[in-house]
């Protein structure tokens, strides 16, 4: 309940930054949030921050300095430790004072530095800079929100540095969430001297939706969807918000993946999950067309023919199959080409790769379809990474759920597709629900 | 027969042909042979047709109708007459023998009018133009969805224990299901190379509700990719040779544990294939396989719960080639519905599943027929059984050995329709049989060696039926041969035709001895006891009519029971009337246990015949001679006596020495002659004598002919009365009824004696009131 006040006050100080001069920003939402930091301790309600807010300015003073103890020292990160990545969201502040920055310890100066002048660390890890939330106010304090990624085998190589930089001097709370918070938190303790403060990723992945759904950039829209799927010449990306979202069917893909009916912010189930996720997609890929990444197996995807390796309705019945409304384009049998030794010969990587994605996309839509029915919600929201530089599964997934909905059906899409959870978890810091 | 045919290969088909049909096994009937069907898939060809059958049977004449006088030594004639039977033959085959079958057929068919040929499944138009020239028949395409549905609500209505759950780990692999008279509305999801998932709601009415294409081809298309493995059989030898864990990323592979907080344990799989694409390494075929098979078997049961859910549907079966037969994707698809479920859902599967397309084919050309309109039973002599015959298993063995690997199944057109009967106080929970021998290890071992050891003296008295026929011995022998045979296919797969019981032997039995033509190899030995025992009809009524009344209840009750003693069926008994003729009913009297029995309630039935009279009995009887004449008839006169009226349900057809209705009708006849009783109760219609419908020792009350269940509803039954030990101990010991109930008999056999705790002539005396109906006005209560 704390986290829904809070949620609220966000999004009215994030309207107020749409106003095109800068500097009195600043000064207006500190105040706001100030005014309502002490309430995270008890569970507030909409209506008395409301109240809240009509309290003078000596009063808001002298909670500064309150607030400023119960504010977590920086720096402030949020983690989510999947089966293939970890996603690591950072919130860069801004405002730092002349003050604050001579308090600033070395560590704290050098980690800000090494993250935001970098756009990828080591061999594997990645800054999605076109992702990047500038001018965002958290807590008080208004910066840049990033978003990190690297493979989840090389986090060793992630706890070694954090070791190097004496990340455990900070004495920060490292709010961490997805299987490998259990996983690897004595590996946190051992190799980096760091304790984790461990959440559920459901919990997570919903409070960082709604809330990235909420914030106001400059930016592009989070959340959009695809005008005329039916139609790839006339296929477009609109722009849109969650506005009375629910019901809401969650369908976030990562390696495997997790369906969520959401009733409301805090009232939320998981359906079901399939196991045909992104993990199965690029590990079919890998043992197919020996390909090692993700992008790898995306480009060529892009380049093949997936028809060549599935049976399609048409190659059973020479059209359509009437009788029961099958169109001759639908997929029979995935793969099914392939019983065949002529035509397993004849296909190229490329087209298995396609036909890979396709498979798994098409069984992810056809399970959300009928998760939607039963649990009778019309719109679905579609994050994970499998989703990320993947405009063909997301068309499809769109199209799919129009299709066979016969158009009841809305296939909705998030810009910041798998860093859900971690942002969650950072909310978690500043936030404690 | 003519040769069979051997046929040189000379076409592109790898595989060895010159093999041996076996003629009198494979095709028979061909001579009658119209209206076929064929259903082609990818590797197996099914074949229906239909056909007629010449057998013999037995009918009893009495010798004179009209002058009752002249009656002399014999009360009734036998004679062996020809019948004509419908049959349905449904062969399966490997695909590659389809030029050689066709041969055969060709070589074989005399004199048939048929000049079309149904045919259905993917494989139909590749072999059309084969078909047309080989046969002379016109090739006629049905839907394929059509065809499996009319074979599936066919197979549902018709085949007892058609459907059965499958568990890998316990007892018995096979747990069949008791047959639900109403069938609809199901769920049919037929995994081929995608899924169809079909929602059938009555006979005519079904609808592809959806599916899937995540099916057989993606499990062999995918898994030839990803092993160089080509056969679809080699595949799941793989798969279940392999581990999956090496391949799939678990959840504990991402948590370390389990997920507590959703309730996910460590084992489920997260992400199927997930490790090979974090991990650089080779991973073996076998866990490929495996991951595989997982991956499809739980992706199809999550669809396919998903949409039972949706449309409330409880019952959901599965077939296709995917399934057929293959404990290993049975096992991983009931897994996966029970795991989707939490057991809410159970999987079931179809002892012929295979035969389901070529099944609904057949009858689509032969609606004009209306073969729906009867009712069709399992031949157990003509039906191989559940994988009795894998041909998918290395076929290549098969062909190099020079047999040609096979299966089959044969319906029989029953005369009759046969339905519940109107009293069983739940139909759907019914079962008929009291010891299930394919669960009960000890119990099979016994029983299977029990018939063995009676197969002697059941061929010698086939041939003993037969002396005017020279040829009866050679028969005999290879009635001996087949049913010998059978009995080691129960003892290897005792779940063949279904759950294996003491009724399923002895019909199986009855089956074998029809097909070698010998009907009814007791008739014999029947007419000379009813004979006998009519003699003793007059006396042994005039003696009971001397007792007070109380002292007379008792003493029909024993009747009953002594006359049950007269029993060919039971080996310890045949062996003393064998050796002595002259047994008497006096001497069973004195054989029987004295009270109290082993079960008794003797005490309350006589409570209750002191009450009103019971408006109907309907009367299950057993044996001939002294057990219909001397036992159940006095008894009968006294039911009559005290208004209540009887319907005496026997037998339709011959089985050991069981009366039948044909003779029952003369029987009966011959003592109204003597006995006022009988003849006003015959006169006055409130004694009748109906068919059961059945031909078995044991007795099956859901599969009753419908003519019986119409008089008993009318006749407003409220007491039903079971004779003898293979319908009252082997079959209907647990069976719950809506109205009153007697169950009557001794138990003639040592070692069943010894599991119920008695021994042998140890008398089983079971009255029973349904629960909630008070025991005071039973006559007043309703029929249900």
């Amino acid at each position: 309940m704390a986290f829904n006040g809070h949620q609220r006050d966000d999004d009215d100080i994030i309207d107020e930054n749409e106003t095109p001069s800068k500097q009195p920003r600043s000064d207006k939402e500190m105040p706001v949030h100030f005014r309502n930091e002490p309430n995270s301790e008890s569970a507030t309600t909409a209506g008395r921050a409301t109240s809240d807010r009509r309290t003078s300015q000596s009063a808001t003073r002298h909670r500064h300095d309150s607030v400023k103890k119960t504010r977590p020292p920086f720096p402030w990160f949020g983690m989510d430790i999947g089966g293939t990545l970890v996603k690591l969201v950072y919130f860069e502040p801004k405002d730092i004072t002349a003050e604050e920055e001579q308090e600033e310890v070395e560590n704290l100066k050098s980690i800000r530095r090494y993250l935001t002048s970098n756009t990828a660390y080591g061999k594997t890890g990645i800054r999605d800079v076109h992702l990047e939330l500038q001018d965002l106010t958290l807590c008080g304090r208004k910066g840049n929100l990033h978003f990190i990624r690297f493979p989840t085998h090389d986090l060793p190589a992630f706890l070694q540095m954090g070791r190097d930089k004496h990340f455990s001097s900070l004495h920060t709370t490292l709010c961490a969430t997805g299987g490998g918070a259990y996983k690897f938190e004595s590996d946190f303790r051992m190799m980096a001297d760091l304790e984790l403060h461990k959440l559920d990723e459901l919990d997570c992945l919903i409070r960082g939706v709604l809330y990235l759904d909420s914030v106001m950039s400059s930016g592009p829209s989070e959340c959009y969807y695809f005008e005329n799927p039916a139609d790839p010449d006339h296929c477009v990306q609109k722009p849109c918000t969650l506005e009375n979202p629910y019901p809401l069917l969650l369908v976030n893909i990562g390696s495997g993946v997790s369906i969520l009916a959401v009733y409301s912010e805090n009232n939320y189930k998981r359906v079901t999950g399939t196991s045909l996720g992104g993990g199965t997609f690029l590990g079919l890929c890998c043992l197919l067309t020996g390909c090692s990444t993700f992008e790898e197996a995306l480009e060529m995807a892009s380049q093949g023919e997936s028809t060549r390796v599935d049976k399609l309705v048409r190659d059973i019945y020479g059209g359509d199959y009437e009788r029961f409304g099958l169109p001759g384009w639908a997929v029979a049998s995935s793969f099914g080409n392939m019983m065949s030794k002529e035509k397993r010969e004849s296909v190229s990587k490329e087209d298995l790769a396609r036909a890979t994605l396709v498979t798994i996309t098409n069984n992810i839509g056809s399970i959300t379809r009928m998760c939607a029915l039963n649990e009778n919600i019309e719109t679905v929201l579609f994050v994970g990474n499998f989703l990320r530089v993947n405009t063909l599964s997301m068309k499809l997934l769109a199209y799919a759920m129009d299709y066979w909905s016969k158009g009841q059906l809305k296939a909705l899409f998030l810009r910041h597709e798998g860093y859900f959870g971690a942002v969650g978890a950072l909310l978690e810091l500043l936030h404690p629900s | 027969m003519a040769e069979c045919g051997r046929v040189d290969s000379n076409t592109s088909h790898t595989m060895d042909k010159s093999i041996t049909l076996p003629p009198d096994e494979i095709f028979r009937n061909l001579e009658n042979a119209k209206r076929f069907a064929i259903d082609i898939g990818g590797s197996l060809t099914k074949l229906a047709y239909y056909s007629t059958v010449q057998h013999k049977v037995a009918k009893v004449r009495s010798f004179d109708h009209t002058a009752k006088e002249a009656a002399g030594d014999k009360l009734y004639e036998i004679s062996m007459q020809e019948e004509v039977t419908a049959r349905l033959h449904f062969i399966k085959f490997e695909n590659a023998y389809i030029e050689t079958c066709l041969d055969f057929i060709k070589d074989h068919l005399v004199n048939t009018e048929t000049k079309v040929i149904k045919a259905t499944g993917g494989g139909a138009h590749k072999f059309k133009e084969l078909i047309e020239r080989k046969l002379g028949l016109k090739v006629d395409k049905e839907d394929e969805m059509t065809c499996l549905i009319k074979g599936c609500n066919f197979v549902l209505r018709n085949i007892p224990h058609e459907a059965f759950v499958y568990a890998k780990h316990a007892d018995s692999e096979f747990r069949f299901q008791t047959t639900n008279p109403d069938i609809f509305p199901y769920l049919l999801v037929n995994i081929g190379s995608g899924v169809s998932i079909v929602k059938v709601e009555s006979e005519d009415k079904f609808e592809r509700i959806g599916g899937s294409s995540i099916g057989g081809g993606t499990f062999w298309g995918l898994g030839a990719l990803l092993t160089k493995t080509k056969r679809f059989d080699e595949l799941l030898q793989l798969a279940s040779k392999g581990q999956h864990a090496s391949v799939d990323m678990l959840v504990k592979d991402i948590y370390g544990g389990s997920y507590g907080y959703l309730g996910l344990t460590g084992d489920l799989i997260a992400s199927s294939f997930g490790k090979s694409a974090t991990a650089d390494k080779e991973f073996s075929k076998e866990d490929m396989a495996k991951s595989l098979l997982h991956m499809i078997s739980n992706d199809i049961g999550q669809l396919a719960c998903l949409y039972a859910k949706l449309h409330n549907l409880s019952r959901v079966y599965f077939g296709g080639f995917f399934i057929r037969g293959h404990p290993v994707t049975m096992h991983t698809i009931t897994y996966s519905i029970n795991f989707f479920t939490k057991g809410e859902v159970q999987a079931l599967f179809l002892r012929h599943e295979g035969y389901l397309g070529a099944i609904g084919a057949f009858l689509k050309g032969a609606e004009e027929d209306n073969p729906n309109q009867y009712s069709w039973g399992e031949n157990y002599a003509g039906s191989s059984g559940l994988m009795s015959v894998s041909p998918d298993m290395n076929p290549m063995q098969r062909a190099r050995s020079g047999t040609f690997p096979f299966d089959m199944l044969e319906m029989d057109r029953l005369e009759r329709q046969l339905v519940n009967l109107p009293l069983l106080q739940d139909p759907s929970s019914y079962i008929p049989d009291t010891v299930d021998l394919t669960e009960d290890a000890p119990a099979r071992e016994y029983w299977l060696y029990c018939f063995e050891e009676a197969l002697d003296g059941v061929v010698k008295r086939a041939v003993a039926s037969q002396p005017d026929m020279p040829e009866a011995a050679l028969r005999a022998e290879k009635f001996r041969q087949k049913y010998r045979h059978k009995l080691q296919t129960l003892r290897q797969q005792p779940f063949a035709y279904g759950s294996l019981t003491v009724r399923s032997l002895l019909d199986t039995r009855e089956h074998c001895l029809n097909e070698f033509n010998f009907p009814d190899p007791y008739s014999k030995i029947k007419q000379r006891e009813n004979d006998i025992a009519l003699k003793y009809y007059q006396k042994a009524v005039k003696s009971l009519d001397e007792l007070s009344w109380e002292e007379k209840q008792f003493a029909l009750v024993r009747g009953v029971l002594a006359g049950n003693v007269f029993d060919w069926g039971a080996k310890a008994v045949s062996d003393v009337l064998e050796s002595d003729p002259e047994f008497g009913f006096e001497e069973a009297k004195r054989q029987l246990e004295e009270r109290p029995w082993l079960v008794d309630s003797y005490d309350q039935w006589l409570e209750r015949l002191k009450g009103p009279p019971h408006k109907c009995a309907l009367f299950f009887v057993d044996n001939s001679g002294v057990d219909i004449i001397l036992g159940v008839m006095p008894f009968v006169r006294e039911l009559l006596s005290r208004g209540t009226e009887v319907v005496l349900a026997s037998n339709s057809g011959p089985a050991l020495n069981d009366v039948t209705n044909g003779e029952l009708q003369i029987l009966t006849e011959r003592i109204a002659a003597m006995d006022p009783v009988i003849e006003a109760g015959l006169r006055e219609d409130r004694l009748l004598l109906v068919q059961s419908g059945s031909s078995s020792p044991c007795l099956d009350l859901s599969r009753l002919d419908k003519v019986l269940a119409m008089v008993v509803r009318e006749r407003q039954t409220d007491l039903v009365i079971i004779e003898g030990m293979g319908r009252a101990i082997h079959t209907n010991y647990y069976a719950m009824l809506s109205c009153e109930s007697l169950k009557m008999a001794v138990i003639k056999n040592s070692w069943l004696a010894d599991r119920l705790g008695g021994k042998l002539f140890s008398v089983v005396f079971k009255y029973e009131v349904p629960v909630g109906k008070p025991n005071k006005d039973c006559g007043a209560f309703s029929p249900c």
